[in-house]
């Protein structure tokens, strides 16, 4: 066990099926996603590419009807989606909620010190903490009075996403699956919150980054694309297989789906 | 069934009122008072469901009955209480403590009264016999059974003027502890009076001893408020989850005056505040917020009456509720506007967050409008938590309690930061605070 440890794969999603009321939106989906390796997850529209990143963050209204998804070789279904979070896995939105009367800054400490209670650790100090923060947003371009505000009120599209980044920043999460980050952002504001991304990479880190448009894929290179269509991943290969799609589109898949 | 209520109710505190004659301070024309009061009282007893302010809070089926007044409160009352008010010790303010409805002059502080306040016990000026002041304190309108019950019975209470051009630097408390005997009544009368070009700072806490149960408290607050004057009131209900707190504010405003209140309700069984505000003077300005924090079976009732008389005048009401298990909170709002009151400018809003399905709101505004160039305007919305903004907030990886005590402190917290007084907005933000832990 303590052996196999070392070569789990950090996140396996196997043969799931889900459904939202009395419709199964996947249909046997299977993923395994390592240590270090960035994916990107392609699909036309309604193909359960969100849906996938809900079941695996926890949110509410879905249906696992058969199938599994494991963290680092644990039950991840089984768990509410603080002990996920607290485990190490972040979803950054496709549409990051506003909450008004809750500061930035008040949230991101709640937030911190609730996922290093759930794993035994001691709360973060506040001077420590707002020391962290200024120096990740700074890195993130996100000026201090963004912070003192409500969370994500009145956020312009790019200000929202570069609040999700600097939270995956903060949590040092080890799955980040970006959904859609690039829906609303205009090419500069793609830039910076692809850098952000960027800079997170690490050997130990893995990211699965669903996009409906290859264009984002050029600011993170993935190692992996899979193409899901109909509740299914239909194709995979390297990155230039996302390239193909760009040429060719999504209908060939939808046949073979 | 009602009518053997009544009947009850009636035999039992007409009993008790003769009883207890010698123990209500004041003769003469104030004894004539509380017997008209009394009287008023009996025709009607305690208000039911019929009576169209009374739908949702109906007293005969709350309460039953009225409980016999509380013996006046001994050595070993006084320690309790004096025990209880520790906790709630709020720094830089001048307490007035009142015992089971007696005033406790060894719990307050009567000392180095800055220039131009004055405060005296209530009994102590009745016992002085007849002054306008005094006449003052029981001029209140009977029509309302419960005022008339407080206004035959009230044993004591504090009156206190603030001279004109007197602007005080330390906010006053007057704190009503119940210290915990057999259960009982009790019933107190205020008064509060500030000059011209005055101002003033009073926060009203309503808490008891720990061994207190099933106790009611009967409370009546008369302000009037001078031409330029200021007032910030903040109201605490604090008392045993079992207790009844019956209470009723009545607000006059000069010309140019400003009345801003807060008032925060977490304990109480049931509990009461009535409130009517009078605007007898032109360009002054009202502001009220509540927040109601109920669980269990708590039910907590906010009627407000505002009283647009004059022109000129603006009136802002906010009252939030968050209500979980089976409590109720139910809000009236009634604002009239006469028909000289022109360029009035009058909006109430409610908002009522419920945490459970068996939670239950009650909003009814009304507005009465006979002046045709006013600015009126109310809003109610009842709704739960959103689960969006839940969900986004656990996959931060906050438990879902904590997601949720972030919510409500962001929805209590927009009318806690009304509260001009910093000490006063921190005592509030920690009441609310102790709630949200408890739900934890």
């Amino acid at each position: 066990m303590t052996l196999r440890k070392n070569v789990m794969s950090l996140l396996e999603v196997k043969d799931l099926k889900v459904r939202v009321e009395e419709r199964e939106i996947l249909h046997g989906l299977s993923l395994t996603v390592n240590p270090g390796e960035v994916h990107a997850i392609m699909g036309p529209n309604g193909s359960g590419k969100s849906t996938l990143s809900h079941v695996i963050a926890g949110k509410p209204g879905y249906e696992v009807t058969d199938g599994q998804i494991l963290f680092r070789g644990e039950d991840l279904l089984e768990m509410e989606p603080n002990e996920r979070a607290a485990k190490g896995v972040f979803l950054a939105f496709q549409y990051p909620v506003e909450i008004p009367g809750v500061t930035t800054w008040n949230f991101l400490h709640a937030a911190l010190n609730a996922q290093r209670k759930a794993r035994g650790e001691d709360e973060i100090s506040s001077p420590a903490f707002l020391k962290k923060v200024r120096e990740v947003a700074r890195s993130l371009n996100i000026p201090q009075d963004m912070l003192k505000r409500g969370v994500n009120v009145g956020f312009s599209g790019g200000e929202k996403k570069r609040n999700e980044i600097l939270q995956m920043a903060l949590f040092e999460p080890a799955v980040c699956i970006l959904d859609e980050m690039d829906s609303g952002l205009d090419i500069d504001a793609l830039r910076i919150a692809a850098d952000g991304v960027n800079a997170l990479r690490s050997p130990e880190r893995a990211m699965v980054v669903i996009t409906h448009y290859q264009r984002l894929l050029n600011y993170i290179v993935p190692d992996f694309v899979h193409v899901m269509s109909k509740g299914r991943v239909v194709k995979s290969g390297g990155k230039e297989l996302a390239l193909e799609l760009e040429e060719s589109g999504y209908a060939q898949f939808e046949d073979a789906a | 069934m009602n009518v053997v209520a009544k009947t009850e109710t009636g035999r039992a505190v007409g009993d008790g009122f003769a009883l207890v004659r010698d123990r209500l301070p004041g003769g003469g024309k104030i004894a004539d008072l509380r017997r008209e009061a009394f009287e008023a009282y009996e025709r009607a007893g305690l208000p039911h469901r019929r009576i169209e302010d009374w739908k949702y809070t109906d007293l005969r089926a709350l309460m039953r009955e009225v409980l016999p007044l509380a013996p006046r409160p001994d050595a070993a009352a006084l320690s309790r209480a004096a025990a209880a008010t520790k906790p709630q010790l709020i720094g830089g303010v001048r307490r007035l403590v009142l015992v089971d409805g007696v005033f406790a002059p060894s719990l307050s502080d009567l000392g180095n009264l800055e220039k131009g306040l004055t405060i005296r016990p209530l009994r102590e000026l009745l016992d002085a016999g007849d002054s306008a002041l005094s006449t003052q304190a029981f001029a209140f309108d009977n029509s309302n059974p419960m005022i008339a019950l407080n206004g035959a019975m009230a044993t004591d209470g504090v009156v206190i003027e603030v001279a004109d051009g007197t602007v005080l630097a330390q906010p006053l408390q007057i704190i009503h502890v119940a210290s915990g005997g057999a259960p009982a009544a009790m019933f107190t009368r205020s008064l509060l009076r500030l000059g011209r070009d005055a101002g003033a700072t009073l926060v009203e806490s309503h808490l008891a001893a720990d061994v207190a149960t099933a106790y009611q408290t009967y409370n009546a607050l008369v302000v009037s408020i001078g031409d330029n004057a200021r007032f910030e009131h903040v109201r605490l209900v604090e008392d045993a989850f079992d207790a009844f707190n019956i209470s009723s504010v009545n607000v006059s405003l000069g010309a140019h005056a400003h009345y801003s209140t807060f008032g925060l309700t977490s304990g109480a069984g049931v509990s009461r505040y009535q409130m009517t505000v009078t605007f007898a003077g032109e360009g002054s300005r009202v502001e009220t917020n509540g927040v109601n924090l109920l669980n269990g079976k708590q039910h907590a009732d906010t009627t407000l009456f505002m009283d647009h008389a004059v022109p000129n005048c603006a009136s802002r009401e906010a009252f939030r509720a968050v209500v979980d298990d089976r409590a109720r909170s139910v809000f009236q709002g009634r604002i009239i506007v006469r028909p000289d009151a022109q360029k009035t400018d009058a909006k109430m809003m409610t908002r009522a967050l419920l945490l459970s399905d068996e939670a239950e709101a009650d909003n009814k505004p009304e507005l009465e409008i006979f002046a045709d160039d006013v600015t009126c305007g109310h809003g109610a919305t009842t709704g739960a938590l959103d689960e969006s903004l839940l969900f986004y907030l656990r996959a931060r990886g906050l438990p879902e309690k904590e997601a949720e005590a972030l919510l409500i402190q962001a929805f209590v917290g927009e009318a806690i930061e009304q509260i001009a007084n910093d000490a006063l907005r921190e005592v509030a933000i920690a009441t609310a605070q102790r709630w949200l832990e408890a739900r934890v």
